[in-house]
């Protein structure tokens, strides 16, 4: 017991602040390709982040930049296009502007963290449960997903806990392409929980089937199969690119409660 | 080599027809007739071969059959020797090795489920791979499209083997679990606390991984390899560009092998402690997780620092690494090597230091010896029960030819030796790291990537974390593969889970389980 206290106090507090403080993060990180300088389609709610796109582009066109919050209501604001217009040299002659989906995107993490902090503590009575399902991902996503209860982003932060139970929870956050024998499973689960309710789609393949897209045995994405309130582009997200989506969608679900009250 | 041959011609006859090696490592020994009991109980008996693994193709459109390939290992000997038997395809049915070799249960009838070969003879030739309530399709067979629409799914159907006698029941679990985990079907049979017996349905996961290998482009490939299994994402690439590197006889250079060697290793230890803090959680342990996991989170850091990804993704490539390291990311490096090897020797000893831990893991969860050579346990979970094996030695790649290591075994196979084996193999993969990062990381890290042949095969095999990975493939035309086999460890060891349950107490499930740790994607692919 002495060993472990001692232990304890030795260690000290790693609990990171993030999104109060900015997240630290390596100047190799690769997060969003920027493509603000040439007209280049990115969806990245099927990037797997890889940045061959980078690599392949000599003018820099398309740049890897350490964005991660990236996650939005509105699967649209995740396809981004770039205009532009090429010289002969390679260069470029004139910049359009970029277009997105309509809807506002909503990446500072610090006021999604707040709002989603009265949420909780207001409206939710200090405790919101989340039910993973993995819908048959590579298990990268639950990787990460597993790292929000490590003591170094702690989501009990926020008074987030993974419940066991579908019946106790009131986000479902779901992973992987949603294969043809987890569809079921996954809707049952979804139909235990009561509302209101909000899903979550985590990773390239929750967003869109990822790498493995639709198949014979894939359905694709979550959405395919469930409506979805938010969507965290990743292979896999990291940690805090997780933690800014599921605030996000705790947003959502405040909004949801305070309709269905009003009525 | 050719005395060998002459042995067999001499005592098989006709049946084994011709012996070709393209490559030192991979020796094809091709028989005439689908019936490979004799030989394959014969090469266990005189090079105490052990079957590795077995895998169907199907060369209808080019050779006019189907393919079973039967990988071998013998005791000592660095290559492998892959026989290959043709299987009819207007009499699709092969002998089935299973009532002799347990090991092959599964992926017999996985062969049987996606190409529609029948294991005549197999003891249980029920469906696996593709569950009870799928139609009549074989998805591995070249007439079946990737994108083939089925009918939607409709509950599974498949009959457990009935809990008979009095105070005896089932208990259900899953496909979703109370954890953040994979899904999976377990059926306990249960005798009021200890487990009679334990039924699995995998295969929740399924979605098309070996198929879509057949469309990819061989570098975007790279990267489904990735995603066979997430937290092995390093080894399953690793394993896949090396099978490409061997088709088109590239030469990998050496500071790619070693940076390779540094990457293989960083995520071996990742999972470790991460599966030691977790084996301790399940016994109520739970301070012990909390310094696990935030080891592992700084390993997850140095993995980002050194590939731009916290689970080494995006980093290896066919024919070496896609970046080199500056000086920063060496110091970071060596740094975090030492501060993981110091911290971890802490967290070992305050386990070591909770009496009641050792306890629950002591006799937890027991795999015997004879059982885990007859079921053809693979990496920790063999280790733990005496199986001598580790690819890194007995078929050494990227740089591990240059370091010296030890491989822990042990013999009484319960919880607590799976966990001593991974303590013991941090602290070897830690000298690895030290001797590795002290190289002079100078020169190319990526060689060229020559035109690629169509029809050419190749072999490679990669000591995961978890134990032996083994990638097939056959080149195809336009930088594309005819065919992609992955075999993850984990479809070999699920049988281990069964057997060690069996007589413990349902209570002890999550650590007998954990201490497995298997993946469902990597198996289920
Ligand atoms: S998004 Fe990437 S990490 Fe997540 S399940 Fe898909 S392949 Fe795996």
């Amino acid at each position: 017991m002495f060993k472990i206290i001692q232990k304890t106090i030795r260690t000290g507090i790693v609990t990171k602040a993030y999104p109060a403080e900015l997240a630290h993060i390596s100047e190799h990180f690769r997060g969003r390709p920027s493509n603000d300088s040439r007209e280049v389609t990115v969806d990245y709610g099927l990037c797997v982040f890889c940045g061959l796109c980078a690599e392949a582009s000599s003018d820099k066109a398309v740049r890897i930049t350490q964005e991660f919050e990236l996650a939005t209501k509105n699967r649209r604001n995740l396809v981004l296009t770039a205009e532009y217009t090429l010289n002969a040299d390679r260069t470029h002659r004139q910049l359009g502007t970029v277009r997105r989906g309509s809807g506002s995107v909503e990446t500072d993490a610090k006021i999604v963290g707040q709002k989603a902090r009265e949420t909780i503590h207001k409206v939710l009575g200090r405790s919101l449960a989340i039910r993973e399902v993995d819908a048959g991902s590579c298990n990268g996503c639950e990787v990460e997903i597993v790292a929000l209860n490590n003591p170094i982003h702690d989501i009990e932060r926020f008074g987030i806990q993974f419940a066991a139970s579908p019946r106790h929870a009131d986000m479902l956050l779901v992973t992987g392409p949603v294969t043809r024998n987890m569809e079921l499973a996954l809707l049952k689960t979804y139909r235990a929980m009561p509302e209101p309710k909000v899903v979550v789609a985590v990773g390239a393949c929750g967003i869109s089937g990822g790498i493995f897209g639709e198949n014979y045995a894939s359905l694709g994405g979550v959405d395919k199969v469930l409506p979805v309130d938010v969507y965290i582009p990743g292979c896999p997200p990291r940690p805090q690119a997780l933690i800014h989506g599921i605030l996000l969608a705790v947003g959502r679900l405040g909004e949801k409660l305070y309709h269905e009250r009003g009525r | 080599m050719s005395t060998f041959f002459e042995a067999l011609q001499q005592k098989f006859g006709a049946q084994v027809q011709s012996m070709s090696a393209e490559r030192e490592q991979e020796v094809y020994l091709h028989v005439g007739d689908p019936d490979i009991r004799a030989l394959v109980e014969y090469l266990r008996n005189e090079f105490q071969a052990r079957l590795v693994t077995v895998f169907a193709e199907d060369r209808r459109s080019a050779e006019g059959v189907f393919f079973n390939y039967y990988v071998l290992e013998g005791k000592g000997d660095p290559r492998y020797l892959i026989v290959r038997a043709p299987v009819r395809a207007d009499h699709p049915e092969f002998p089935s090795l299973s009532a002799q070799l347990p090991a092959v249960n599964w992926q017999e009838r996985e062969i049987q489920d996606w190409f529609g070969l029948k294991a005549a003879g197999h003891p249980n030739p029920r469906r696996v791979a593709l569950h009870d309530n799928w139609p009549d399709v074989h998805p591995l067979r070249k007439d079946f499209p990737l994108e083939t629409l089925l009918p939607p799914f409709e509950g599974e159907r498949h009959i457990y083997r009935p809990a008979l006698g009095e105070g005896v029941f089932q208990v259900p679990v899953g496909p979703v679990h109370a954890g953040t985990i994979e899904p999976g079907h377990f059926n306990f049979a249960v005798a009021g606390e200890p487990i009679l017996y334990l039924q699995l349905r995998m295969f929740y996961t399924h979605k098309g991984t070996e198929k879509l290998f057949e469309k990819l482009p061989i570098p975007k490939a790279v990267f489904l390899a990735e995603s066979i299994s997430g937290d092995s994402s390093f080894s399953h690439g690793t394993a896949f560009c090396q099978a490409i590197e061997r088709v088109a006889q590239m030469e990998v250079p050496l500071r790619a092998r070693i940076m390779r060697t540094i990457l293989l290793e960083l995520e071996r230890i990742c999972n470790h402690v991460a599966d030691i803090g977790a084996i301790a959680t399940d016994v109520g342990f739970v301070i012990a997780n909390a310094h696990a996991s935030r080891l592992k989170e700084m390993l997850a850091s140095l993995n980002e620092q050194l590939t731009g990804n916290r689970l080494l993704r995006g980093m290896v490539c066919v024919g070496g690494v896609r970046r080199g390291w500056d000086a920063v990311q060496l110091v970071s490096l060596r740094a975090a090597i030492d501060a993981f090897a110091s911290e971890f020797q802490d967290l070992i000893a305050l386990i070591d230091s909770s009496e009641s831990t050792r306890d629950r893991l002591e006799l937890t969860g027991v795999l015997r010896p004879e059982k885990a050579r007859d079921l053809g346990i693979v990496g920790v979970a063999g280790r733990a029960s005496g199986m001598d094996l580790d690819v890194r030695r007995d078929h050494p790649y990227a740089a591990y030819g240059r370091y010296s290591f030890r491989v822990p075994v042990y013999q009484i196979g319960d919880v607590s030796h799976r966990m001593q084996v991974r303590v013991d193999e941090v602290n070897e993969s830690l000298g690895i790291l030290r001797s590795a990062a002290e190289e002079s990381l100078h020169g190319e890290f990526c060689t060229q990537v020559p035109p690629i042949s169509a029809d050419r095969c190749a072999l490679s095999a990669v000591e995961g974390w978890r134990g032996e990975i083994i990638h097939w493939i056959r080149t195809g035309p336009d930088n594309h593969l005819e065919r992609c086999k992955i075999n993850d460890p984990s479809l070999n060891n699920w049988p281990a889970l069964v057997e060690a349950v069996q007589g413990n107490i349902i209570a002890d499930f999550p650590v007998i389980n954990k201490s497995f740790n298997l993946s469902y994607s990597g198996t289920d692919r």
